[in-house]
């Protein structure tokens, strides 16, 4: 408070009219005791005075709990000003004295039997306010009085008796509102009070205030304890819309945001309650519309998914409803600018939900000039999403006109928009790169450095057409200061090398500050100089030898010394097989990349209005559920509570982690899941220890235990609408059965029920049984693990045709039954789960076999960067032995000291026989594998798998697969799957026995 | 569900007046939070909805949820030197808080004049039972300041007689905005329909984008409960009425013209179910003055004064500008006030106009020319020059022809003055739309004679015409 106002005097005899700032005068010293004098004054305005300094220390933060007995003493008066002041005195200091707001006890409960409503309602506002859990017994008694604030006889709504009956409506609107204070200190009194019964009485309400803080109360409720008090039945529905009509803007929307929550049961359900909403969308108050928009989005989809509704009819019903949506939406656009930012992040929504509402309206998100940049940046984001080749000829001269303005980062976006029209309408492609040339004739720093970006995005959706322009961006190369655009910019000149007369000289002019460039254009330097190379090896054999020294000698930074590593090896192993990898197809982009997922979509689209629907997230991601109620011992109160309402309460949109996990456990659905991997953790870690590296462990006595398996990312959700799915293969007392992590990502309804069939593969396996239960179901954000057990089937197995390996690939169809969807996949098999447990040949047979099998068949590998003590071969016996692969004899290599070989056997359930040859060396932590089998497409499977029973290599497998099933690729991943591809086929040269030199 | 916290703070953050409804944030930590965002967060990077998580940091839209859970939201809207700023950790309803800001803002305005610093200091006590009032455990609750002034009022020392003070009927009555039994002497109402013409214009002279924002505003001074009915020329009713072959073609013919209203916003008093059935718009209004509905053409009006601009600048020596201007209404209807704005560059100097009619000032502070006619009528077309200075060195060279580095403030320089012509006019007696009020029926039980004075404008609304 600035001194000025102390320059007022205390003035201490003013009565009326005097501004309140006097109160605010700086305290000296002693004052405190002054002020304590005046509070026990016996005249009341110089108490009234006293009490309002005290408020008005408090307002400006200083501690004046110290006077708490004193302001206390003042509440026993008949001035309801005075009362209100102390009452906020208290609300504010009660937590840091609790015991001495007992004291003040005596006067809630008096106040709330006073005969004046107005007081009646305060003191029970104010006791809800308290949270001191002992002024919640006493809180309960009044509370329960205040909602029963009735008059006794119903049928005098006459005239006469009306005012009488309003004011006790006043005491009955407040308590309604204070069951929910009272349930978030205590939850265990109100359930034990039956005041949540209460409060659905209330709705029942003839007054419609009082029906809307009844419902505002439930709502709360459910919130807080993440159960459904709320029950919408046929007759709540009835009243919550006749109340709908008739309560303030505030009520509105509390019943329009329980309606949001409630599925309708048929179509014709939803489309009468959505006939009673839509009037809604003609309110003054914006956030009424926006919850009706709500409510309306939300019962479409139930009226377009009726079957008996008949489709016509509902198609119909629908286009008007679209008609109707626009216009309300559109008016939002005229609101105050904050209200319009909240308008248009929900607008990005519904035009991803329902595109035909606002298709034709684009001209509306056309920005103004002096709007803020927070709207303007979200109006981009809606023009990109409404662009068609109808109108793009309009938006693009309206970005041009965007990009010439002064606010850097609106230029920057509406510059990348520009691209993104391009990347979205081919046939506007053309026209988009016209305008970003335009653009980077102006010469203006950042314009040119964002078109460089998002041209890179275009040469990425429209590889090889566009080229034309590249002579005119190597003319501003010297613009480019920005890592973004320079590694975009060394990107396009490495793809298209060859189409650059003086490629391999650019590219020299920035490694010249190769040290000091961002890592990403580090990454992207490696990357183009290496392109270069495979294209032009004469001219730049120098250049990429220093590249290659820079990025793997003088880095600090993994990803690039890696990079450098895989493009080394790759070069110096195979060139040709370089140039496949290096210079492969790209994965296309896509324009949807900045599309919500569908499943998230629906959930945001009835969140409408509220925070998730700012932040594009579901509430959870954001929002710490609350713990049930703070008194810890309320679990026997919810019990009860829970076990009334769960019966016909199972559509809950979001169950807790908690629950599912609690469940998971006593459900009899894993029985089989013996293998000691976390299940039921969101991040449990894919690789598990146990599979994942089969050298390394060194207790044998788990052997009794079937090893788990080792899962792998084989679906991404993005597919398989909501649900990640990943899976492993085993055996479990004798059958083969495939692991089934079914994680729900975005799917608000849970998994239950899926079906599944495996396409004919070269096991000749299929499931047991095409049904899969969840129980319990996975709801969103939850995961379970199914086990499915997979019997062989003759008809089932694809002939491996001559000379070529057999392929690992399953490929898999599930179909969600409650959802209807069916997606497909690959998963790799491994052939360990199908080795029978009598693989162990005889001695004597197994060196019979040997030698009859000719050696040409004979297939060679090695096995690098072993843990050390995962050569003792008596351990990697044992290890193996878990997996059905038998040791049958060991003995040092005559003339080589130190090096021992053991042979193994193992033979699938097919009858398939494979033999193995280790080679152990002391002190080298590698092992050379020979594998000898009559079969001989199925020997590399084999070899693979004795050969995964190393970390390392299994962990690369995987990061490749989850790659290849993600469907989208961001730029820097495109490039890192291609040195992921490359490493591979490093691999299978060492394992071909290859091993150049000094790696 | 709504807000944990309500507070008041001056530009800085300072907080001056604050409300903790349900005590599940700390709410000085929140305060400290809200001023340092203010204070550390750039200009062009704030939004009026922003969250903290609960490490403290200010997170970006797109990334809530990836620091974990937890933390706060602020939503926050400016008025004068003040914030008001309302807090949530939870899912709240964001679009209800920022109304509810809003409205808090008009209450306190109607109950202090204006609304600043000082004058929330000044009325701190009936502040803190406002607040007490309007919201309950974070749960917006009545914020119609009628009915709030009759039982929380601003005299200091007031009822003496507490047993006077009650709660007011109309707070849980269906009638929530009108008190019962109020009397005027003379029993009149005002009508004002306004309308707002938003105009936007590219540089090669098509309309971008053009709307009508109308409002129909009242001043009522009715005693007792009047029941009213408003008619307007709403196409959608005389289709409905023609159908109905009732009111013949007589009326329907004088009518001429009707309008389609595109998307209607009705003051809470007005009975939407009906409305939505039978296009009737009914109500009994409040006391004094509301809004009754507000409306939005989206059709294409031609617009009403064209402006062209033609721009010779010389490098280095001088800049010229020729405007033309042109009213395209009705020659009997006459604009008043016009201000036609013309941005500049912001280092003109000795400025000199000509101009057929008004008059031309040069405003520096704000870069731009500003030309003032008092009426203009219908179908005229004026012509305005005028003429500056440029200094030899432009802005640009002297900051070292570093135009092309940096983030944009050598280039903002020369592209400030490329803000879009803004105009600025009212007509009175006049609707760009249309719209007539066809009659205004006024029913008490008393029965007493009341006066309805209807009145017309149209004025500028966003009107912007971008320069070539």
């Amino acid at each position: 408070m600035s001194s000025s106002n102390g320059t007022m005097g205390v003035g201490a005899g003013g009565g009326g009219g005097g501004s309140d700032s006097r109160f605010f005068t700086t305290q000296k010293k002693g004052e405190m005791h002054e002020l304590r004098l005046e509070l026990h004054s016996t005249d009341r305005n110089v108490k009234v005075d006293a009490v309002k300094k005290v408020i008005a220390s408090m307002t400006v933060g200083k501690d004046v709990s110290s006077l708490f007995t004193d302001v206390l003493n003042c509440v026993q008066t008949g001035n309801i000003e005075l009362k209100k002041l102390v009452y906020l005195y208290l609300i504010n200091y009660a937590k840091s004295q609790p015991e001495l707001t007992l004291l003040a006890v005596n006067t809630f409960v008096k106040d709330a039997n006073d005969p004046n409503p107005l007081i009646r309602a305060l003191a029970v506002r104010t006791m809800g306010c308290i949270r001191v859990d002992r002024i919640t017994e006493y809180l309960c008694e009044p509370l329960g009085r205040a909602l029963r604030d009735e008059d006794p006889d119903p049928l005098a709504f006459g005239d006469f008796k009306r005012i009488g009956i309003v004011r006790l409506l006043y005491v009955r609107k407040t308590a309604a509102v204070c069951v929910a204070k009272l349930y978030d200190i205590a939850p265990d009194l109100v359930q034990e009070r039956g005041f949540i019964e209460t409060l659905h009485d209330l709705i029942s309400d003839s007054n419609p205030s009082v029906v809307a803080n009844g419902v505002a109360a439930l709502s709360e409720i459910s919130e807080t304890s993440g159960r459904d008090v709320m029950r919408i039945n046929a007759s709540v529905l009835q009243k919550l819309l006749a109340a709908l009509n008739e309560c303030t803007e505030w009520g509105q929307v509390f019943i329009l945001d329980s309606l949001a929550k409630y599925t309708p049961a048929e179509a014709r359900e939803a489309e009468g309650i959505i006939e009673r909403v839509t009037p809604r969308l003609q309110h003054a108050n914006s956030a009424v519309v926006m919850s009706a928009v709500k409510v309306i989005l939300s019962y479409m989809d139930v009226m377009a998914g009726g079957r008996g509704g008949g489709g016509d009819g509902a198609a119909e019903s629908i286009r008007a409803l679209t008609r109707k949506l626009a216009p309300p939406l559109v008016t939002l656009l005229n609101s105050e600018p904050e209200i319009q930012y909240v308008a248009l992040r929900n607008i990005n929504l519904i035009v991803q939900k329902r595109p035909s509402i606002l298709e034709n309206e684009i001209k509306v998100f056309f920005c103004k000039y002096n709007d803020p940049i927070y709207v303007k940046m979200e109006k981009l984001e809606i023009i990109i999403k409404l662009v068609n080749e109808r109108n793009v000829d309009q938006v693009l001269l309206e970005l041009k006109e965007y990009a010439t303005e002064v606010d850097v980062d609106f230029v920057r976006k509406s510059v990348s928009a520009i691209g993104r029209c391009a990347v979205k309408l081919e046939r506007a492609a053309e026209r988009c790169i016209g305008v970003l040339l335009e653009l980077i004739q102006t010469k203006v720093n950042y314009v040119v450095q964002e078109s460089v970006i998002v041209i890179k995005d275009i040469f990425r959706r429209y590889p090889n057409r566009y080229e034309s322009i590249i002579a005119t961006l190597c003319d501003n190369l010297d613009t480019l200061d920005e890592p973004q655009a320079k590694a975009s910019m060394i990107w396009i000149i490495g793809e298209y090398a060859e189409r650059i007369d003086n490629a391999d000289e650019l590219l020299d002019t920035f490694l010249e500050t190769f040290e000091e460039e961002d890592p990403a254009v580090q990454l992207q330097l490696l990357t183009a100089t290496v392109k270069c190379f495979l294209k032009n090896p004469e001219e730049t054999q120098d250049m990429v030898q220093k590249v290659l020294d820079l990025a793997t000698e003088e880095s600090d930074n993994p990803d690039l010394r890696d990079r450098g590593f895989i493009y080394w090896r790759l070069l110096s192993t195979d060139p040709e097989a370089a140039k496949l990898v290096v210079l492969g197809d790209k994965p296309v982009i896509e324009d949807d990349t900045f599309r919500l997922e569908p499943n998230l979509l629906n959930v945001l689209v009835g969140q409408i209005a509220t925070l998730s629907s700012i932040y594009h997230k579901p509430p959870e991601a954001f929002v710490v559920r609350a713990n049930r109620g703070p008194t810890g011992g309320d679990d026997l109160g919810l019990g009860d509570v829970g076990e009334e309402i769960e019966e016909g309460d199972e559509e809950e949109d979001y169950e807790d982690e908690n629950d599912v996990n609690g469940g998971g456990g006593s459900g009899g659905g894993d029985l089989l899941d013996m293998g000691g991997l976390s299940v039921n953790g969101n991040a449990a870690a894919p690789t598990g220890p146990v599979a994942g590296d089969m050298f390394s462990l060194s207790s044998p006595a788990a052997a009794a235990v079937d090893p788990a398996a080792l899962m792998s990312k084989v679906c991404a959700p993005e597919k398989s609408g909501g649900i990640e799915l990943w899976a492993g293969f085993r055996q479990v007392g004798g059958s083969v059965v495939m692991e089934l992590d079914v994680r729900n990502v975005s799917s608000n309804v849970p998994v239950s029920n899926l079906a599944i069939q495996l396409n004919k593969n070269s096991f000749g396996l299929s499931p047991a049984n095409q049904q899969i239960i969840c129980n319990p179901p996975v709801p969103l954000g939850g995961s379970g693990r199914q086990s499915v057990v997979l019997v062989v089937n003759p008809n089932m197995l694809v002939q491996v045709p001559d000379g070529q390996p057999a392929s690992p690939q399953i490929q898999v169809a599930i179909k969600n039954i409650t959802t209807g969807l069916v997606f497909y996949f690959a998963a790799n098999f491994s052939l360990d789960a199908l080795f029978s447990a009598d693989g162990a040949l005889e001695r004597a047979a197994f060196i019979e076999s040997w030698k009859s099998i000719d050696d040409k068949k004979e297939l060679y590998g090695t096995v690098g960067d072993l843990p050390p003590h995962s050569t003792d071969i008596d351990q990697v016996a044992a290890k193996f032995k878990m997996h059905r692969i038998f040791l049958i004899a060991r003995r040092p290599v005559p003339n080589a000291e130190g090096q021992e070989v053991a042979y193994f056997s193992m033979r699938t359930t097919t009858g398939m026989v494979f033999m193995a040859e280790l080679t152990f060396k002391k002190g080298v932590h590698a092992a050379k594998v020979c594998i000898k089998t009559e079969h001989v497409a199925y020997g590399g499977l084999a070899k693979r798998t004795i050969e995964s029973m190393k970390a390392l290599g299994v962990a690369l497998y995987e990061e490749v697969a989850a790659i290849e099933s993600g469907v989208v690729c961001s730029f820097v991943e495109a490039e890192a799957f291609a040195a992921m591809r490359c490493s591979i086929i490093i691999r299978s040269g060492l394992t071909a026995g290859n091993v150049p030199e000094g790696l | 569900m709504v807000a944990s916290a309500i507070f008041i703070t001056d530009l800085t953050g300072k907080p001056l007046i604050s409300r903790n409804y349900r005590g599940d944030i700390p709410l000085t930590a929140a305060i400290d939070r809200f001023a340092s965002y203010l204070n550390e967060v750039e200009d062009e990077m704030k939004k009026p909805v922003f969250h903290v998580d609960s490490g403290g940091e200010v997170l970006n839209v797109d990334d809530v949820g990836c620091t974990g859970v937890g933390g706060e939201t602020f939503v926050y809207v400016q008025h004068s030197n003040l914030y008001l700023c309302g807090v949530t950790c939870k899912n709240s309803n964001i679009a209800l808080m920022l109304t509810y800001l809003y409205q808090l803002t008009s209450l306190f305005q109607d109950y202090f004049t204006t609304l600043n610093e000082e004058s929330i200091r000044d009325n701190f006590v009936i502040i803190y039972e406002l607040l007490d009032e309007t919201m309950d455990h974070g749960l917006p609750q009545s914020l119609d300041s009628t009915i709030l002034r009759q039982f929380i009022t601003q005299e200091g020392n007031r009822m003496a007689d507490d047993s006077k003070s009650k709660p007011p009927v109309a707070l849980t009555n269906a009638v929530s905005w009108r008190a019962e039994g109020i009397k005027h002497k003379k029993n009149e109402i005002f009508l004002d329909v306004v309308e707002k013409l938003n105009l936007l214009v590219s540089a090669n002279g098509t309309v971008l984008h053009s709307e009508i924002n109308g409002a129909v505003k009242m001043k009522s001074f009715l005693s007792g409960m009047p029941e009213l009915k408003l008619g307007l020329n709403d196409k959608l009713v005389f289709e409905a009425a023609g159908r109905g072959g009732s009111s013949g073609g007589a009326s329907s013919s004088r009518a001429g013209k009707s309008v389609e209203l595109e998307d209607i916003k009705f003051h809470q008093c007005v009975r939407l179910a009906r409305f939505e059935n039978d296009r009737t718009i009914s109500f009994i209004p409040p006391d004094g003055e509301f809004d009754l509905m507000t409306y939005r053409l989206d059709t294409h009006v031609k617009p009403l004064i064209w402006v062209e601009a033609v721009v010779e600048p010389h490098r280095g020596s001088r800049i010229e500008y020729m405007i033309k201007t042109r009213s395209q209404f009705k020659s009997r209807s006459v604009a008043n006030n016009v201000e036609i704005i013309i941005p500049v560059p912001p280092d003109v100097d000795s400025p000199s106009f000509k101009s057929s009619v008004g008059n031309v000032t040069y405003l520096p502070d704000k870069d731009c020319v500003v030309w003032t006619i008092k009426q203009f009528h219908g179908g005229r077309e004026y012509l305005m020059r005028a003429h500056f200075g440029l200094p030899s060195i432009s802005r640009e060279e002297a900051d070292g022809g570093n135009i092309n580095k940096g983030s944009g403030g050598g280039s903002g320089a020369d592209m400030s003055w490329k803000k879009p012509i803004g105009v600025k006019f009212e007509i009175p007696y006049f609707t760009v739309s249309g719209i007539q009020v066809r009659y205004l029926k006024i029913i008490e039980r008393s029965g007493y004679q009341a006066l309805p004075w209807v009145r017309y404008i149209t004025a500028n609304g966003d009107y912007q015409l971008r320069m070539a």
